[in-house]
């Protein structure tokens, strides 16, 4: 594989072209700018490496003789086709539950908790089964959408991997011996009140089992209770600390603000909030005309990240001298009693006092929002920043802290580790969380733990911790067991489970009750008796509440209200952090990975499988750098160098990221398994490995040395690309020339000319045929992408993947350009090379009305809908490709193997009833999910009525925390979809091949401002 | 040397070549009634089950509506199968000591489900749906036969692809009354094709070019 035209690029050579261009170009990556064999390859064929072009050994069969050989049985084969139905038998209930009509789905309210904090989600249900995840509409933090992991979670759910049995010192135990073990340790500590008893959680914010371990602790008075979240939120509640001197929770109100500075923060898609402030955040940017207006957004980061690549104004600067900027940025404010510390950040001139202006000119409507790893001051200085603004109390809300206790976690380790050392730990109770894997590697965790007489642990996995512990108890996965969470403004909500535990599993508050002596103690009693203790309602009321709690997700009026904070910001308590600007030196940044986050989703192949937004990485993490670090340094990518930093080494493959800060390394955290499963192990390096306990997100220091390896790194960058200039044979068309896949225009440009981005008026005539045009008479569906609201989140790719059973098919097979999602995020760069601005659009099966691909299929496979619809019969494919040759948006995905897994009973619960199963040398795409569009047909017709508007939502569209994607009837001018494509925005992919594709996109604004020259 | 063919082989081969058309077509004929037997379509077919549940008995002669049994046939895709519940609901009453019965009561006490074999199975990526048909105007007895008449029950159609279609191209040879819909055994009036234009017209029944749309069935 690595043998593969390995020419490393030419970074010199690209820059050269870049500026050639003057700017005016889009491009897609540094292999297309490159001109690499593989990128060209990709643009010319649907599938580049067709396995009948691929180099064979001496003597191996060529296809062209397997065929030969195979064509006798091939002949047999066509009797396959007159095989018989198998019999079935058909099972009925003994005594159906009331609620079930069999074939048709249930949704239940519930809560992902994910990090501490809980997320509302509603489930589908299939017959008991849970199928797919979406948004609660009435959850504060979702509003009707789920981010990438909340989708992907049912599918760790179904995960063969997951650990089955009660294993005891590497042995299949029993439940029952465990609780006989658990009794004795109890009796034992309540005998000596708890000294040496230890337990170890991640954050929590579960009432209930905050109340438990309270009261574990106040029987076992010696006990200790210990937090650790490997990538937690300490720096914001120190920053806090800093700043008022007690843990307060901060959540930001970005339906209110105009002009948002964010310090090195990604907070659209990264944290408790994330999906509500990206819902927020779109809106106060949605264009309906040239009256509209747009919030502004300004970005400091490192790393390219989806909110860098949404801001209005981008600045590219290491994560060490964030803090100086935001130092120059309070000064500049007038904030008292801030120092400026380190050198002056490297900054265009006339930014820091456009800024300025800009928030000053926002009393109370601007927000500034630092990131979760920067260092505790930074977030110190956003609140003096803040209050300085008057944002407090209107963009900014600081309420009591949503973790039921808050700690530094990272000290809360050290203290474990110490007391370890110190042989006060008797027995150790580590409640879901993998310290073995995550603990830094200077705490030496591991040979730690060994010394600790009893240790047990709870969690999904068989993993690296519970590998070293004596007792492993199957956890309960959160759709399987009752429970409890905040959301990021405090309201809680009820974590209802869809199923019975799989395999037995147990939830934490079980094995809390076990401490308590309530063995057997079921977690529904324990979370809803604790909410009947605490009075929310009448007693005689509490079923009643309960009850509508369930059934709306969450528990009204539990949100926390503003807390007053009289004491002002101490900004001269702001010290500066640990790491000054030391710019001569190599920054390296520890950041949880986009898709696996901290390695907990390691063994979800749907996540592992998601190109990461902008490097589109498959299957892989990498040490990122810019291009002018990659020239300095030597660097290509693949290259495979060494990093040291703080006495600690590890290898890592090198992926060059336009848009990086220079003189900076990110890594991502959650790779490089031990123990994850037939996934996640193994793939992927261990950045863990060099993070340090006193700098774990960000330091400088780092020492980059060549190995002369190659590892080789499966990107989609240049996969299903499109060619943006004409073809060869298109001369003759003036449009083709500068095809327009992108349209970006300024808020102002737009205001001069609301239809730039219009295609030409003789491209969208309808008269551009010899043939009369198809009348459609009844429902038209369509669908419009407003890219100026995409951030790129991903969440549109796990939601179809989800509702479409579409498989994962594995690196090699992504490889070969074999990647099955049906929708794709293409990002489009413009500009310098260094500092491009970065541009997302989601790509999915256009429908065309006059489809390319229709007319090519041999067997009518792929047919046209009188409702517009671009078909495809799975059971009469054949599997010829020309659909796919034929497709210029390169949107269709062909089973080149067997890739559902058909044999792995656990995974068939996973499956939508509703979708076939595709097996190979099946072509499949996208359908504008069709089975929810004939689903709601059939109801509408039930009721004699026609379907309403916002009735149909496709599953991309339900789950889009912008509300990018909206679908619905073009025929119909009243609906949300024809009023958007009347926008003067509205613009189509490749118009100029007179495809009329359904799917069109409404240009991308920037709002950018004047007194800043780009 | 002897000829390794006796004469009589020329003849066979003459006749194997100028009546290959024949013989291909015989082939084919016979390829085509053995895909329309009751073997491979198992039409006609009793199947055997656990209890011997007769549908004459229940829906013809005691006069027990389809939909006390099959009762999300209104709603979903699925008809449905009744729970054991459903049968002791009057079986606790009556016939109780019947050997016959006994798997019911087995059962409803041990609350192991009653397992029958499927007799009206489509292939999986067919996505039929009940409630739609029953809406529109199309009667139990058009897809599963004269139920009414069924001592034990058997597949009345081949359920092939082109049977549908057939009925798509053509409702109203079909369509009747939604009063008549759950009748176990029904003829269709002398007047049925001027009686189905009607009622495809009143029922909203959609033009056949957008409900022989392969997306009406597959997905």
């Amino acid at each position: 594989m690595s043998e593969r035209n390995h020419n490393p690029l030419d970074l010199v050579q690209i820059r050269a072209k870049l500026d050639s261009d003057a700017g005016q170009r889009f491009w897609r990556g540094l292999e297309e700018l490159a001109g690499t064999q593989n990128c060209a390859d990709s643009l010319d064929h649907e599938f580049p490496r067709d396995p009948a072009k691929e180099p064979r050994e001496p003597g191996a069969l060529s296809r062209r003789d397997v065929l030969k050989l195979m064509s006798a049985s091939a002949a047999f084969a066509g009797l396959t086709a007159c095989t018989k139905l198998p019999t079935e038998k058909i099972v009925p209930y003994v005594t159906p539950p009331e609620e079930i009509i069999p074939g048709k789905p249930l949704y239940y309210a519930s809560t992902m908790p994910f990090g501490g904090f809980g997320a509302g989600v509603v489930v589908e249900s299939h017959m008991g089964r849970p199928t797919k995840i979406e948004g609660n509409p009435d959850h504060p933090a979702s509003l009707g959408a789920a981010d990438l992991f909340a989708q992907a979670s049912v599918l760790t759910l179904y995960d063969p991997d997951r650990s089955k049995v009660v294993i005891s010192s590497g042995r299949i135990g029993s439940w029952s011996d465990f609780l006989a073990v658990a009794d004795q340790a109890r009796q034992k500590h309540l005998a000596n009140k708890g000294a040496g008893l230890r337990i170890l959680t991640e954050t929590i914010s579960s009432p209930t089992l905050a109340d438990q371990l309270r009261t574990v602790l106040a029987q076992f008075p010696m006990a200790k209770w210990h937090q650790y979240e490997p990538c937690g939120r300490d720096t914001v509640r120190e920053g806090a600390r800093l700043a008022f001197g007690e843990y307060v929770n901060t959540y930001y109100r970005l339906d209110r603000a105009d002009v948002i500075l964010s310090l090195d923060a990604n907070f659209l898609c990264y944290g408790p909030g994330a999906v509500r402030y990206a819902r927020d955040f779109s809106d106060r940017r949605r264009i309906t005309g040239p009256d509209s207006t747009m919030n502004r957004l300004y970005v400091v980061e490192s790393m390219l990240t989806s909110t860098g690549a949404t801001a209005d104004h981008r600045l590219r600067l290491r994560s060490s001298a964030v803090e100086a900027l935001a130092r120059s940025v309070a000064i500049g404010l007038g904030v008292q009693g801030i120092a400026l510390v380190g050198a002056r950040p490297n900054v265009p001139a006339d930014w820091i006092p456009a800024l300025l202006r800009d928030l000053q000119a926002h009393r109370g409507a601007s927000l500034v929002i630092a990131g979760e790893q920067q260092p505790p001051a930074v977030h110190g200085l956003a609140h003096a920043i803040n209050d300085a603004l008057g944002n407090v109390g209107k963009t900014v809300v600081y309420t009591a802290p949503v973790e039921a206790a808050p700690c530094d976690q990272m000290q809360s380790l050290r203290d474990l580790v110490a007391d370890i050392e110190a042989g006060h730990v008797e027995t150790l109770v580590i409640l879901g969380s993998n310290p073995l894997y995550t603990a830094p590697p200077d705490l030496d965790f591991g040979s730690k733990l060994l010394k600790v007489p009893l240790r047990i642990h709870l969690g999904l996995y068989d993993n690296e911790t519970a590998q070293y512990c004596h007792w492993h108890i199957p956890e309960a996965h959160y759709l399987e067991s009752w429970g409890d969470a905040r959301a990021y403004d405090g309201t809680a909500s009820i974590i209802q489970p869809l199923i019975a535990p799989l395999y037995d599993g147990k939830s934490a508050h079980e094995l809390v009750a076990l401490l308590l002596g309530h063995s057997g103690a079921l977690p529904h009693d324990i979370v809803r008796d604790y909410w009947l203790g605490q009075k929310l309602v009448k007693e005689e009321a509490f079923e009643a509440a309960w009850e509508s709690w369930l059934e709306k997700g969450v528990i009204p009026g539990t949100a926390f209200p503003p807390k007053p904070l009289n004491s002002g910001v101490a900004a001269a308590h702001i010290s500066p952090g640990a790491q000054p600007n030391n710019s001569g030196s190599l920054e390296i940044g520890f950041r949880p990975d986009p898709s696996i986050w901290d390695g907990r989703f390691a063994n979800n192949g749907w996540l592992q499988e998601l190109p990461k937004p902008f490097t589109k990485l498959t299957w892989d993490n990498v040490a990122l750098v810019s291009p002018r670090t990659a020239e300095r340094q030597k660097l290509a990518n693949e290259d495979v160098v060494e990093l040291r930093y703080a006495g600690r080494s590890v290898r890592a493959p090198v992926f060059v990221m336009p848009g990086h800060a220079d003189d900076s390394v990110t890594v991502h955290l959650g790779f490089g398994r031990r123990r994850a499963g037939a996934i996640g192990t193994g793939v992927g390096f261990d950045a863990y490995a060099i993070r340090p306990s006193n700098t774990p997100w960000i330091g400088t220091g780092l020492e980059i040395s060549k190995t002369g390896e190659r590892y080789h790194l499966v990107t989609t960058q240049v996969h299903h690309a499109i060619r943006q200039d004409g073809h060869e044979v298109e001369e003759e068309s003036v449009t083709a020339e500068k095809r327009g896949l992108m349209r970006v225009a300024t808020l102002a440009e737009f205001r001069q000319n609301p239809s730039f981005a219009a295609d030409p008026e003789e491209e969208k005539s309808r008269d551009l045929t010899l043939y009369p045009n198809y009348p459609y008479n009844g429902y038209a569906w369509g669908i419009s992408i407003d890219l100026n609201s995409c951030i790129g989140c991903n969440a549109c790719v796990i939601a179809c993947q989800s509702e479409n059973n579409i498989s994962v098919v594995g690196k090699t097979e992504v490889d070969a350009a074999r990647d099955m999602q049906w929708l794709r995020v293409d990002t489009y760069y413009h500009g310098d090379l260094d500092d491009p601005s970065a541009y997302n659009e989601v790509v999915m099966c256009m429908q065309c009305e006059n489809a390319p691909c229709e007319l090519v299929c041999p067997v009518g496979a792929t047919v046209h809908s009188p409702e517009g619809l671009n078909e495809m019969i799975y059971n009469r494919c054949v599997g010829t490709r020309y659909c796919s040759n034929n497709c210029p948006y390169k949107v269709r995905r062909f089973n080149f193997k067997l890739y559902s897994d058909w044999t792995t009973p656990s995974l068939y619960g996973l499956r939508n009833p509703n979708v076939t199963v595709r097996s190979r040398g099946v072509m499949e795409k996208c359908t504008y999910c069709i089975q929810r569009i004939n689903a709601k047909k059939i109801q509408a017709e039930l009721e004699d009525r026609q379907v309403r508007d916002g009735e149909i939502v496709t599953a991309c569209q339900q789950t889009c925390p912008t509300q990018a994607i909206v679908f619905g009837n073009i025929n119909d001018p009243n609906s949300r979809v024809a009023k958007l494509k009347g926008q003067s925005r509205d613009y189509s992919l490749l118009l100029d091949l007179n495809t009329r594709p359904r799917t069109t996109y409404l240009a991308k604004l920037r709002n950018p401002n004047p007194e800043i020259k780009e | 040397m002897a000829q390794i063919f006796h004469r009589s082989t020329n003849t066979l081969s003459r006749l194997s070549i100028y009546g290959a058309v024949f013989i291909m077509a015989a082939l084919s004929w016979v390829a085509w009634q053995v895909e329309q037997s009751a073997y491979f379509t198992d039409v006609n077919v009793a199947r055997e089950q656990p209890i011997p549940f007769s549908h004459e008995h229940h829906a013809a002669q005691l006069g027990i509506d389809c939909r006390y049994c099959h009762t999300s046939v209104e709603q979903s895709s699925f008809a449905g199968i009744p729970a054991t519940h459903t049968c002791m609901s009057c079986h606790s009453q009556m016939w109780v000591k019947s050997a016959m019965l006994e798997p019911v009561r087995a059962s409803y006490s041990s609350g192991e489900s009653i397992e029958w074999t499927r007799v009206n199975a489509l292939p999986d990526f067919v996505y039929f749906n009940h409630s739609i048909h029953v809406k529109k105007g199309i009667g139990c007895t058009t897809c599963h036969g004269p139920i009414g008449a069924m001592p034990i029950t058997w597949r009345a159609e081949s359920l092939y692809m082109r049977w549908c279609i057939n009925c798509h191209n053509h409702p109203e040879l079909y369509v009747r009354r939604r009063a008549d819909v759950f009748k176990a055994l029904y003829t269709p009036p002398s007047n049925q094709l001027e009686l189905g234009r009607e009622l495809v017209k009143e029922y909203k029944i959609q033009p056949p070019h957008q409900i022989t749309d392969c997306y009406t069935c597959h997905r």
